[in-house]
């Protein structure tokens, strides 16, 4: 039976299309789960899309931070659930106390939209196995607050408990704290990032690599890794 | 209406990006005078009558878990208008 890997819809959610693209492109099966029900229809894992839950009111993925779904999801992450929150995903997953910190304005104010290099710095996570630690991917950043902070007690947490996942490489293009670009939960179930390995997937509609335009499918690994962990398991 | 005022506001030490680029306009204007602007929230918690020092400290948590975010943001005031 097909890996079923769920993905939420918020009011405002923009990629979860794309994202159950990705996942079945994988070799999973997408599984619809909508804001207002707390029932998870037992998916294997779960893909916490971006946009702009709840048009960004009161704060980026606060109010979807108290959604049904997102409570049933805080449970069974405890339980050891793999969640991967992408862009607004991941500002819902700090709102949801499941990764420390937080994420402002651009520290240049501009929304930001371009292929992002990352540098893979942990992988011992569900949603990063398949990559080697060092790696350098390219997928798309398209966000206007991204920028990661937290306090200096929880940088040297995270840095010191090597739960940084990805870093950004060459462009800090937000301001984010010591290059962060995505982080992980201690256990390594809970992965979120700004940048959006859904738009990396297929070739014909990801970034420009060396070899061809848009060719680059450097995400398609962050999805084969959730199935990778879950067959393991 | 009767209701409970709670003011929040980016932490201090924290870059405020919207506070930043009003500033920048302000000085585009000629506003010599101003150094700095810092953009916060005010949220009006409305009630059927006069809110009870319970509804207050309920208020205060509320502020607290779920207007602010503690990491990036302080809550600097919270009071009752009758």
């Amino acid at each position: 039976m097909a890996t079923k890997i769920g993905v939420v819809t918020f009011p405002g959610t923009l990629d979860d299309r794309d994202a159950a693209r990705a996942v079945k492109l994988a070799g999973a099966e997408p599984v619809a789960l909508w804001h207002a029900d707390s029932n998870l229809h037992e998916v294997d894992a779960v893909v916490l899309p971006g946009g702009f839950s709840y048009g960004d009111y009161l704060r980026c993925g606060a109010i979807a931070a108290q959604a049904p779904v997102v409570k049933e999801i805080v449970r069974q992450a405890s339980l050891g659930l793999p969640v991967l929150g992408i862009c607004n995903g991941f500002q819902v997953l700090v709102e949801a106390h499941l990764l420390p910190g937080g994420l402002i304005r651009n520290e240049r104010q501009h929304f930001i939209c371009r292929d992002q290099k990352l540098r893979v710095e942990n992988n011992q996570t569900a949603w990063t196995n398949q990559f080697a630690v060092g790696d350098v991917i390219t997928i798309p950043l398209k966000n206007g607050e991204g920028g990661y902070i937290a306090d200096q007690e929880t940088l040297a947490r995270l840095e010191g408990e090597n739960l940084i996942t990805f870093r950004y490489v060459d462009v800090n293009p937000n301001g984010s704290m010591n290059d962060i670009a995505g982080l992980r939960n201690q256990q390594g179930n809970v992965v979120g990032l700004m940048p959006h390995p859904e738009h990396a997937v297929e070739p014909g509609f990801g970034p420009d690599t060396s070899t061809a335009m848009r060719s680059g499918i450097d995400g398609l690994k962050f999805f084969s890794s959730a199935i990778a962990a879950l067959v393991s398991a | 209406m009767p209701k409970i005022i709670v003011e929040v506001m980016p932490k201090a030490d924290l870059l405020d990006p919207p506070g930043k680029a009003v500033a920048n306009a302000l000085h585009r204007q000629g506003h010599s005078r101003i150094e700095n602007v810092r953009i916060g929230k005010r949220i009006e918690l409305h009630y059927k009558d006069t809110p009870t020092q319970s509804d207050l400290d309920a208020a205060a948590k509320i502020a607290e878990d779920f207007l602010s975010n503690g990491v990036i943001e302080d809550v600097v005031k919270i009071w009752v208008e009758a």
